[in-house]
């Protein structure tokens, strides 16, 4: 059983009270490193835990961190993304609902590493409760003195807001969430400048996860080699996981990263397998943006190791027989699901979220949502299959932001390992609706995977 | 002026506690960037009058002083804001994938044939609305449903336990 950093303490009565939380050791990061480390030394910290960004990027926070442009006289900040908007994934929900006080913790040794004296949490607009209970914490952080003038007699100041977004999956794009900060449409920035030059107001800006902040606590409690001994290869520390999908027990599951999946899916631990004793037929395993994998593929590799939960074994055989560690999001589909409605189910959700500024997304999006929609009403022909790869090609890569990429991978993954469920939609329209194409050669457990 | 059929030209008058509400939120950011408080007054005015009006709008534009336009085109923008008027309770499912591994669809259906409306239509008492709306980052408790203004969550809703709602909606009535 791995070591919980994040969730220790997520069921002690009351640890969503200022009180609660600091008798059981909250706050101690601040102390430390506004007592006994520099900003520098905080940023240094983060970078050797090898923290990887857990929203969905993985890019290295200490490295990050280490970007931001720091020009005399202008005004820098840290802004938390809490725009959790990726289908499948709820961890950052859970967090700040049950121990809104890590995040805001993390929010204050984060935002001292960078020197910025206004901080943002950037809240979807849907979850208003979460935002009360931000506001609420924000509070008693405040009247203890953790928070405004002068924080525990440091002489550094920090004020902390929380800002509603107003429903777009889009504004998880840091830079669309920033143009949202500032009262505009969610339309994602041409990069560069990047926010560490150019973010928020034009100042130098950090824009990092809810989980990666809160990782920064135990990072700067235990130090950052401490916590990269946690984890596997470039996979350091802990990562919450939002089970969902048809898995026995959905949840949020804290687990150490390099967890072989096997044991993640079927252990009592976490998800108990699949629900209702039916067998795995698919795993998204990083949020609906990542190429789903047949059951066989996801518990080995196309070389035949056991997967593990962990930035590399997951994208292991690339998109060819891999997928992606993602924000974490992960989706079992069991025996009786239908792979070609839940592709078009997904097709319709980035039609919908699309900005609508690069042309190939905007109108990209849009065809896949009415190809998908044709061939699981039995309306489909053979020759769609090949019309929808070539749709996602001509997505992916052409967009200023990444919602174009993450459009075209579920669909094209789809079609390259559930093909033959494609192709009987079309040779069976009158079943299309009725009937389930079934759990076929890619079950588990598979004797042997298909090649490339 | 923003096309919106259906609505009445009605002037949109802002409570001094409402204004104060704005000022509080302007107040968090630096002086001149009074714009990124437009979405936070957007939700505060449609908790009040249950949706965002033209009128409303023109008024927070003349509050914020911005262009009009650049309040409409946020309003657009944005799922949460009405752009006309809705039921007093407004049930927004969540329609995506995960909650659809676990019944979304069919409770979509449920709902529309309690309510007798189809998704964007107000029952005839006003009280109800309803619409499937995308991933509201809780698949583990699929299906769920919100109420705004306060977007109250209901988790792992079953036929019975929306029955229930409804009916505890209704006794609660305007």
């Amino acid at each position: 059983m791995g070591r919980k950093l994040l969730l220790e303490h997520i069921n002690v009565p009351g640890i969503n009270t200022f009180d609660v939380y600091r008798q059981k050791g909250g706050y101690a990061s601040v102390e430390k490193a506004l007592k006994t480390l520099t900003p520098d030394e905080v940023v240094e910290e983060v970078k050797k835990s090898g923290l990887r960004g857990r929203g969905g990027a993985g890019f290295p926070t200490g490295m990050k961190w280490g970007f931001l442009a720091k020009p005399e006289g202008v005004a820098r900040y840290l802004v938390c993304n809490a725009d959790e908007s990726e289908p499948g994934t709820f961890k950052d929900r859970y967090l700040m609902t049950h121990i809104p006080h890590l995040l805001i913790e993390g929010m204050i040794v984060g935002s001292y590493a960078l020197g910025a004296k206004t901080s943002y949490i950037y809240v979807r607009g849907e979850m208003m409760p979460q935002i009360r209970i931000l506001e609420r914490a924000i509070a008693e952080a405040k009247a203890a003195g953790f928070l405004g003038k002068n924080i525990l007699g440091s002489g550094y100041d920090l004020e902390l807001y929380v800002q509603p977004g107003g429903g777009a999956y889009i504004c998880g794009e840091e830079t669309a969430l920033l143009e949202s900060l500032e009262g505009k449409r969610g339309n994602p920035r041409i990069k560069p400048p990047f926010p560490a030059i150019a973010g928020l107001y034009g100042c130098p800006t950090v824009v990092n996860n809810v989980e990666s902040i809160a990782a920064v606590v135990p990072i700067i409690n235990e130090g950052g080699e401490e916590y990269a001994k946690i984890g596997i290869g470039r996979s350091t520390g802990t990562k919450l996981i939002s089970a969902g999908g048809n898995v026995a027990k959905p949840g949020v599951y804290e687990i150490d990263l390099g967890l072989p999946v096997e044991e993640f899916l079927y252990s009592d631990e976490y998800c108990g397998g699949i629900a209702n004793g039916k067998r795995l037929k698919a795993v998204v395993a990083g949020g609906s943006s990542v190429p789903i994998l047949p059951a066989n593929l996801f518990f080995k590799t196309a070389a035949g190791d056991a997967r593990l939960m962990s930035y590399e074994s997951l994208s292991e055989g690339g998109f060819v027989s891999g997928s992606m560690m993602g924000s974490g999001g992960f989706i079992a589909f069991d025996e009786d699901q239908c792979i070609v409605r839940n592709t078009w189910n997904f097709a319709r959700f980035y039609h919908h979220e699309s900005c609508g500024q690069c042309s190939p997304c905007r109108e990209g999006t849009g065809w896949m949502e009415k190809v998908l929609h044709r061939l699981e009403n039995g309306h489909g022909s053979m020759s769609d299959m090949d019309l929808l790869v070539d749709v996602a090609k001509k997505i992916e890569g052409n967009t200023i932001c990444p919602l174009g990429d993450a459009a075209a991978w579920p669909v094209a993954s789809a079609i390259r390992h559930f093909r033959d469920e494609f192709e009987w939609h079309v040779s069976h329209p009158n079943d299309a609706m009725t009937r389930n194409y079934g759990i076929a050669h890619y079950a588990d457990p598979l004797p042997a995977p298909v090649a490339g | 002026m923003l096309r919106v059929e259906d609505t009445e030209q009605v002037p949109v008058e802002f409570s001094a506690a409402l204004i104060a509400q704005f000022a509080d939120v302007v107040s968090r950011y630096p002086e001149g960037k009074q714009k990124s408080a437009l979405l936070p007054i957007l939700h505060l005015v449609q908790a009040e009058f249950g949706w965002t009006s033209p009128q409303a709008m023109d008024k927070v534009a003349e509050y914020l002083q911005l262009q009009p336009i650049e309040v409409y085109e946020v309003a657009s923008f944005y799922s949460m804001y009405f752009l006309r008027p809705q039921g007093k309770y407004v049930l927004e499912v969540c329609r995506t994938g995960p909650c659809c591994l676990v019944g979304a669809e069919k409770i979509m259906d449920h709902i529309e044939q309690q309510l007798g409306v189809k998704e964007g239509e107000v029952t005839a008492d006003g009280l109800f609305s309803w619409r499937g709306v995308e991933c509201l980052a809780a698949c583990g408790f699929a299906p769920v449903l919100q109420i705004g203004p306060e977007y109250t969550f209901y988790e792992k809703l079953t036929n019975e336990s929306v029955d229930q709602l409804i009916a505890d909606l209704k006794a609660r009535g305007k």
